[in-house]
């Protein structure tokens, strides 16, 4: 029972390395790849641990495996967004398929925090102005 | 059943190499810096996986503490990369 739970844990997860891998070459931008590289990688990491856990079946292996993942599903996203937001402050384009940037002009450039109001001109946002 | 069978580990071996290749292909391509930073988390993101396989394959439950360190250390490089980028490179 615990080798087929590992041996099919390993499968998947290889799987799921490879699929953020081809996403990874595959994708139109630097942000769609960061979507591909931190989801599907993290949850790879997790299955290919949980078939250690598995395989080894000890305390002490189970709670390093797990250190791992709680470690992973707690710095992947941080690290996404940590990575996404220098991406868009460096001025790093966005893919030709992109229809809303809702970040346009919400920027301040020179401090690089966020202004508070934004250009909901050019978003087509709905405000105030269009009920009245 | 005894363990997992030999092919399967052998298989995941190739297919994680196979997916360190085509994230390298990104590192060397670009376009951007971010990129690049990206393509390495995920190379280590990677390893930390082979690293696992491989434990499972030899019996050798020890490795997994380099799996540990690994993901410490790609988390701080990448933040570490993304404010030096946000700092030095803003338009």
């Amino acid at each position: 029972m615990n080798d087929l739970l590992a041996t099919l844990a390993v499968v998947l997860g290889t799987a799921l390395g490879l699929l953020s891998a081809i996403g990874i070459v595959r994708m139109s931008d630097v942000y769609i790849r960061l979507q591909v590289a931190s989801k599907a990688s993290s949850l790879g990491i997790a299955l290919l641990m949980l078939g250690v856990a598995a395989h080894f079946d000890t305390l002490s292996v189970t709670v390093r495996a797990l250190m791992v993942v709680v470690f992973l599903f707690l710095t992947a996203p941080v690290a996404a967004h940590v990575i996404g937001r220098a991406a868009y402050l460096t001025g790093v384009p966005v893919s030709d398929a992109t229809k809303v940037d809702e970040l346009a002009g919400a920027y301040d450039p020179d401090s690089g925090r966020l202004a508070g109001k934004r250009q909901t001109d050019d978003v087509g946002g709905h405000t105030a102005a269009d009920d009245g | 059943m005894d363990g997992v069978p030999d092919l399967v580990i052998e298989l995941a071996l190739l297919v994680l190499a196979i997916s360190l290749l085509l994230t390298f292909w990104r590192l060397v391509r670009g376009p951007s810096l971010m990129d690049r930073v990206v393509a390495l988390e995920l190379i280590a993101s990677l390893v930390a996986g082979i690293v696992a396989v491989y434990a499972i394959g030899t019996d050798a439950p020890e490795i997994i503490d380099v799996a540990i360190a690994l993901a410490l250390v790609a988390f701080l490089g990448a933040v570490a990369f993304a404010r030096y980028a946000e700092r030095a490179l803003r338009p």
